[in-house]
């Protein structure tokens, strides 16, 4: 059998496929993205972008109720905004297999907390399958079927951000038979209205009592003797970390992570001399042993952030191995705004105005830095919304307050948040970016770019009539290119007493296919004087004179620069393959 | 045989995660296991990105602590100095010459550091300049390979298995392109023309 090198999220796709899997459906969130997108390309699935976790989470529940298996994806964060849906979903069971895929970030490297996807499956009393590698995200996600309909049950799939973007070579199967079901109406089953529920709810328990039994011999737990002297119990990409660190230590390594056997958990600890946890986040293991009594190795190892082999082999007596110094003083790389990214020119304004930004989820979010630095809250997506309604009822602010939200955030979120101001009579000023498309995590297709999963067209809303409708007094549209045009709009929405919304349009510059000539400054008149510089365009610098020079390689053409400079010194060139900047 | 680390280190958009999908399909063909890792979303704007290949007989971790790495390639200068602690002592270590301004540097908040390319190849490292070659090779895109080139000279892999997961794994367009510049890379190392 061959073997081919997958990303755990292209595992993960893989494994749905095989399953037999009718429907996938989900909202992009990194690092859970590319499972739908690898999905997409497989035959016999249809695939689908909600526009939030919530809906994707009812299209699944839905495509179960109708018999057929359904795969449902988000980052951490969605499984939020999905849970109301999963936490019933757990009392009604389903018809057709349905796997939640939820994707965490420890250490957050794109995300705004790391919050532990364990602790939901627990609450929402559901199984929780963790893959360790690959291999292991193809399996489990075929478990997580057959787990799901024999047990009457949603599944999660926990993936972190090491295993679902490390490419690991798996074994691949061919699609097993379409399992096809049919609907057969069945209310007490389907209908939770209290009286209903109530008979669910003990049956749920029953059923992950059940369960309890099948973990206590299941595959995807596996116990590994070596050096009996010490045990390790462990999951997910710490069991990796576990191998590295310590190859002659015994490991328990617990793939269906909820529910978890006592009796398994007993077994191991009888056969080892001392017993100890190796997990990354929070102490999800660490409590349900502590709580059975088990007398634990305190490895000091932190609940916080992403483990490595050297923490573990160090929590364990290991050495630090000699290292080379650090060379000092090196300048940090923060993520920053692309070359003619069409934000530069709201936030520009917004600085210029002095306004308190109440941002959102996205690229946009990076305007908080220098130089910049015109973003006051980011908190979760839709947020800005509200919190501007908020402010403004607290009455504290000295200077405007306006609301800024990016086209997908504002479809996932922010047409209730705006609706809200509408009906309570809110004169605040919310801007959505509009351009085109889902950029920060790879530029996918949302109902306001009109661009769906598999990138065909798709019925697009129309943001002007729907901010209207929602009772917005003033929409207006501007380009966000055109500075001065853009501040004006701003200024005089601001300074309204009535709902405004004003939508700034212009494609991100990375679905740009054709770029203008560059710019280049003439060095005869440029005066030193930095605005350029302050626009925070990577195309931009200073050269050793202290004159601004722009990289002709990655300047695209967006003419911000040159309406903030007041010496004509910025002019168009052709394209070039010299290298300018520092 | 043991597990071989090679550290990609460069900055968001400049093309290390399809180098390190060549070096790793490129371990693949030549029978190791392998484990790859590589960081999405928010870093790629800009921000410093490092991939990760791991190939041997046995690979666990698809990370590494400092100190671990056999071989650091360096897409930009600041990142070479900034991943060096995660070369082992004694690893090899190719760099490209050139420098893109962090926004701190561009915006004039912090100076421009001076004198890496001294302390790196005190390091030991060898210096290319990979733009220069990419352009010789009729794309200036084609850095990366260069760099991949640069790296192959130090890798026990045959330069026909480079050739031919190039050739798969690059738009048929540039494919000449590409090659070239893999050759430039490779060469550039094996005649040490790209020592300070
Ligand atoms: S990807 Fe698009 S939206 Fe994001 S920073 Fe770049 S240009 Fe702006
Ligand atoms: S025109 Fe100016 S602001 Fe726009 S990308 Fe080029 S250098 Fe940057």
């Amino acid at each position: 059998m061959s073997r081919t090198l997958l990303s755990g999220n292209e595992a993960v796709a893989r494994g749905a496929w095989e399953a037999g899997v009718a429907v996938g459906v989900g909202y992009p969130g990194t690092p859970s993205t590319e499972v739908l997108e690898s999905l997409v390309r497989f035959d016999g699935v249809r695939c689908e972008w909600a526009p939030n976790e919530k809906v994707a989470a009812e299209v699944a529940g839905g495509v179960s109720l109708g018999g057929r298996r359904t795969l449902v994806t988000m980052k951490h964060v969605g499984l939020n905004v999905a849970a109301d849906a999963l936490y019933t979903q757990a009392y009604t069971g389903v018809t057709g297999g349905l796997v939640y895929l939820v994707a965490d970030d420890p250490g957050m490297h794109s995300s705004q907390n790391e919050q532990d996807t364990r602790n939901h499956a627990a609450a929402a009393h559901v199984p929780l399958l963790e893959p360790s590698d690959s291999q292991e995200a193809l399996e489990y996600v075929i478990s997580a079927f057959r787990i799901s309909e024999a047990y009457d049950v949603p599944v999660i799939v926990r993936m972190t951000t090491r295993i679902s973007h490390a490419k690991t070579l798996v074994e691949v199967g061919e699609r097993s038979e379409a399992v096809g079901g049919s609907y057969a109406s069945q209310p007490p089953k389907f209908v939770m209205m209290p009286g209903n529920a109530r008979l669910r709810r003990i049956d749920l328990e029953s059923r992950m009592t059940a369960l309890e039994a099948y973990a206590e011999t299941a595959s995807e737990n596996r116990v590994e003797m070596r050096d009996a002297s010490l045990g390790i119990v462990t999951s997910g990409v710490a069991y990796q970390y576990v191998r590295e660190a310590l190859p002659d230590a015994s490991v328990l390594k617990i793939g269906l992570v909820n529910p978890l056997s006592d009796r398994l958990l007993f077994d191991f600890r009888s056969r080892v001399e001392r017993i100890a946890v190796v997990e990354e986040l929070d102490p999800y293991l660490t409590l349900r042993l502590k709580a059975l009594g088990v007398d634990l190795v305190d490895t000091g190892l932190p609940t916080m952030g992403e483990l490595s082999p050297m923490a573990i082999a160090v929590a364990f007596g290991g050495k630090i191995p000699e290292t080379r110094e650090p060379i000092p003083d090196l300048p940090p790389r923060p993520p920053l705004l692309c070359p003619g990214c069409p934000h530069r020119g709201i936030f520009r304004g917004l600085a210029k105005m002095r306004a308190i930004v109440i941002g959102d989820i996205g690229c946009y979010t990076l305007a908080a830095l220098p130089p910049l630095k015109a973003m006051d809250s980011c908190v979760c997506m839709g947020a800005s919304i509200g919190m501007a309604r908020g402010m403004e009822l607290a009455g504290s602010a000295d200077r405007p307050v306006v609301a800024v939200i990016g086209d997908s955030t504002f479809a996932h979120s922010g047409i209730t948040g705006l609706l809200h101001m509408a009906y309570t009579g809110s004169s605040a000023t919310v801007v959505v970016l509009d351009n085109r498309t889902t950029a920060m995590t790879g530029h996918q297709g949302n109902p306001v770019s009109g661009v769906s999963l598999g990138g065909a067209p798709a019925q697009a809303v129309d943001l002007e009539a729907l901010c209207s409708a929602l009772g917005a007094a003033s929409v207006r549209v501007v380009d966000p290119h055109d500075l001065d045009a853009t501040l004006a709009v701003l200024k005089h929405e601001v300074a309204e007493d009535h709902l405004s919304v004003i939508i700034a349009k212009a494609p991100c510059a990375l679905i740009v296919k054709e770029h203008k000539d560059p710019y280049a400054v003439d060095e005869e008149s440029c005066t030193k004087c930095g605005a350029c510089v302050r626009l925070g365009c990577p195309a931009i610098s200073y050269d050793v004179n202290g004159r601004a020079v722009i990289d002709t390689t990655l300047c695209v053409g967006c003419a911000q620069c040159v309406q903030v400079c007041r010496f004509d010194a910025i002019v168009q060139v052709g394209p070039s393959c010299d290298i300018g900047g520092v | 045989m043991g597990v071989t680390t090679v550290v990609l280190a460069g900055v968001g958009g400049q093309g290390t995660i399809l180098a390190g999908d060549v070096l790793a399909k490129v371990a693949v063909a030549e029978g190791h296991e392998v484990k790859l890792s590589e960081v999405h979303g928010m870093a790629q704007r800009g921000g410093s990105v490092d991939t990760v290949v791991r190939f041997g007989e046995e690979v666990f971790s698809p990370v590494v602590d400092r100190g671990m790495a056999d071989h650091l390639i360096a897409f930009e200068i600041i990142e070479g100095a900034r991943t060096l602690p995660y070369l082992r002592p004694g690893g090899r270590l190719v760099v490209n010459r050139r420098m893109v301004a962090p926004l701190p540097v561009l915006i004039g908040d912090l100076p421009a550091p001076e004198d890496l390319e001294q302390a790196l190849v005190a390091g030991g490292a060898v210096l290319l300049d990979a733009e220069a070659l990419a352009c010789e090779a009729g794309s200036p895109r084609s850095a990366n390979v260069v760099l991949l080139g640069a790296a192959s000279y130090g890798l026990p892999f045959a330069e026909a298995t480079w050739t031919s997961v190039i050739e798969e794994r690059v738009p048929p367009k540039t494919v000449e392109a590409n090659l070239r510049a893999f050759a430039l890379g490779r060469h550039a190392c094996a005649e040490g023309v790209c020592e300070l």
